[in-house]
Order: C-alpha cells, then structure tokens, then sequence
C-alpha cells in the first residue's frame, strides 16, 4: 500500500491533504506544460485527420482511443489523480464500468429498433 | 531516510490507514467530496451523450453531418468546418493550463501569481463562454439560403449548404433528401417545393439541417456543459477576490484553488467528449 509520493510534496498521513511548500517539486511546471503539448498536438492531430481519405469506422475508432487519451492526461496530471491513493483512484474510476454497460446496451437496442424499422415500416 | 519519510510521505500499514481516526483516502473531505460530486456529474453527462448516440444510431442515415452544421469562422467567408470549434477547444485547454498553474502558484504560497493565473483563467473562460454563445446563434439563424421542410417534418436540403457532397458535384439546382441522396429530377424536385415551406436555422422542433432531435441534443448538452463552464467561472471568481483579499494567505494554505481546479479541469474534460461525438465522429 506504498504509493510513490515522493516528487510532488504531497505530505499524505494526516486527515488534512496538505501541502508542503518545501518539497515543492520544480519539475511540476514542466508536466504541466508537457500535458498542455500532448492535449494541444492531440486536438490538431484530430482535426487534421477529419479531413482525409481515411475511411469513417477506422477515424470513429481513432477519434474514441484519442479522445480515452487525452482524458487520461486530464485526469492524471491536471486533476493530479495519478498521485492520489490509489484506493482513491479506483473509487472514482471503477463506477464507469457501469457506463461502459449503459453504452453497449443503449447502442445495442437503437440498432436493433433501428433495422426493426427498416424491415417493418 | 526515516526522518525523510515522515515529512514525505508517512509509510503505513493498510491496518492503520484504514483503521479510523485518519483519512483513508489521505485526502481531506472536501476533496473527496468534490470528486464524488464530480463522478456524479460525469454519469449525467455520460447518460447524456450515450443517449446522443443510441438516437443517431436509431437514425443513422438522416443524422446530420457536423461538418455542414459547423462551418463558420469569424471573419471568414465560406466553409470552415471544424476551425472554430477546434479554437474553442484550445481556448478550454489553455484555461485548464493557466488553472493548474494557479494551483502550482498556491503550493508555493505565491498570492501574487495565484491571482494572476486565475485571472487568466476567468478569461478565459468568459472567451468560450462568448464563443458558445456566437456558435449557438449561427446555428439558430442557419444558413443564407435555408431549407426547405415538408408538412411531415422531412428536411430537404440544397446542394451548396451540403459541403460533405460538394466532391460530387451536386447540379446548383438539385435538392439533397433527408437520407443525403441528390435528387436531380426536376418533376420531383418540382413536387418536393409545391410541397413545402422554407425554413432557416434550428430550434427545439425543426432544424435546417436535418433531425430536430440533433437540435435538442446540441442545445441541451451544449448548453448543459456550458451552464458547468458559467458556474466555473462564477465560483473562480469569488475565489479570485478572496485571493485579492488575502484569505488564503492568512489560511496557510491553497486547498480551495485545489478544489476548485478539479471543478475547472472537469469541465474542460466533459468538453474533450462533448467535442468528439458532436464535432469529430
């Protein structure tokens, strides 16, 4: 149950998340900066590709995995959860299996009643 | 090594940290509640936009294209799919940077450019809140020419507003129907105009451009998301002047830049997604 707080100055034992200036990293600054590239270079890349000749179910596939990426960016370092107990990350990130579930069953019956109305109406 | 430990990061047993008394999380409650609240908030914007896409697979062949809704830019003329939307993306993202820096900038017990960054942050959001407001009144006014709507609610479109079929040349006059066939017949073309009525821009019950129901979902998500971003920067402006003030300083420490950045930084998030399945897929 030893999670790597070193770097950030996290101080984690007591009740109060605080943090101690004097093991203010100066490296934060420049995962920062970094995390603003790859979110920046992600987004261009996007709608870079929307415009070729790539056909539309390998962009969709490609669009989805990219957009998955830059939420973990977002979470990880700008929302800081990659440093965070990691009884806390599974807390907040084990719940959306339920949406992944609501996903494939809502997307599952607007196909089915989708043929439904090709084949009947 | 064990002096170092204990200013680090104190090295306890599971027992111990789950054995009450302390935070098992190590987070103190307000953060914890703030990102329940946000998880919360993540599955009525999932909910939201897995029900987008279950309708759009239901209608899949007369779901309009996003690239002939989006298309203007400020200052420009013609179709720039894609360009304005990708602006305000940058423009979230930026936010987001200059809100992680104020919550750097208060780990360093540095009021001065607390104050700074989150200001910017507040730029910017007012900046997308602008552009949102300037995207929503494109597609409320629609397009020059408009369409044309039967009495049965089928939206029939023409050929210069369409630039996804701009490749094949589609004749000036011929209409696209609502499943994006051209029709070059002049008797049917004919028909379709006897029987209908023009229409420009969407609302809540018709859309130029196709389902009504792609009008509801963008102004519903579009403006749920964008109500999130108004509250944001509502809340970062309090936290603005209580940092002009002082209160933070005499606190001793930050954690409200904290949690009001996870606020921010899950808004910029829901528009990650909200920017794939509305403007990309």
């Amino acid at each position: 149950m030893s999670d790597k707080h070193e770097s950030h100055g996290y101080y984690t034992g007591g009740i109060h998340n605080q943090f101690v200036p004097e093991h203010y990293d100066p490296k934060n600054k420049s995962v920062i900066w970094r995390t603003f590239w790859i979110l920046l270079v992600i987004t261009l890349f996007e709608v870079g590709i929307a415009f070729t000749s790539i056909p539309h179910e390998i962009l969709i596939v490609v669009f989805i995995v990219l957009t998955i990426v830059k939420a973990y960016f977002i979470v990880a370092f700008f929302m800081h959860l990659k440093h965070e107990k990691m009884a806390l990350t599974y807390a907040i990130i084990l719940p959306f299996v339920l949406i992944v579930y609501l996903i494939a069953m809502a997307i599952t019956e607007a196909n089915f009643i989708h043929l439904w109305d090709k084949l009947f109406k | 090594m064990a002096a170092e430990a204990t200013l680090t990061q104190e090295t306890v047993s599971t027992k111990k940290q789950w054995g009450g008394g302390r935070s098992p999380f190590s987070v103190s409650w307000g953060k914890m509640y703030m990102w329940f609240f946000l998880v919360s908030d993540a599955f009525t914007f999932s909910s939201l936009l897995t029900i987008y896409g279950a309708l759009r697979h239901r209608h899949t062949e007369i779901w309009p294209k996003a690239n002939d809704v989006f298309t203007h830019f400020p200052g420009f003329e013609g179709h720039i799919p894609l360009a304005y939307v990708g602006l305000m993306t940058f423009i979230l993202i930026m936010s987001s940077v200059t809100m992680v820096l104020a919550v750097d900038a208060g780990h360093r017990r540095d009021n001065k450019s607390v104050a700074l960054w989150l200001g910017l942050t507040i730029v910017g959001g007012f900046m997308f809140l602008g552009s949102q407001a300037w995207e929503w009144y494109h597609f409320i006014e629609g397009t020059e020419k408009g369409a044309r709507i039967t009495a049965n609610g089928e939206v029939y479109r023409f050929p210069e507003n369409a630039p996804h079929l701009h490749h094949l040349n589609p004749p000036e006059n011929a209409l696209i129907s609502p499943s994006q066939e051209i029709i070059t017949d002049k008797a049917k073309i004919e028909t379709v105009m006897k029987n209908s009525r023009p229409i420009n821009g969407a609302n809540l019950t018709e859309n130029e451009y196709g389902h009504p129901l792609f009008a509801d979902f963008f102004f519903f998500i579009t403006g749920f998301h964008g109500f999130h971003v108004f509250s944001g920067v509502f809340i970062n402006v309090i936290i603005f002047f209580n940092v002009l003030s002082g209160v933070y300083t005499r606190r001793g420490h930050y954690e409200q830049i904290e949690k009001t950045g996870l606020y921010w930084h899950f808004v910029d998030l829901v528009w990650v997604f909200v920017f794939t399945f509305f403007y990309l897929v």
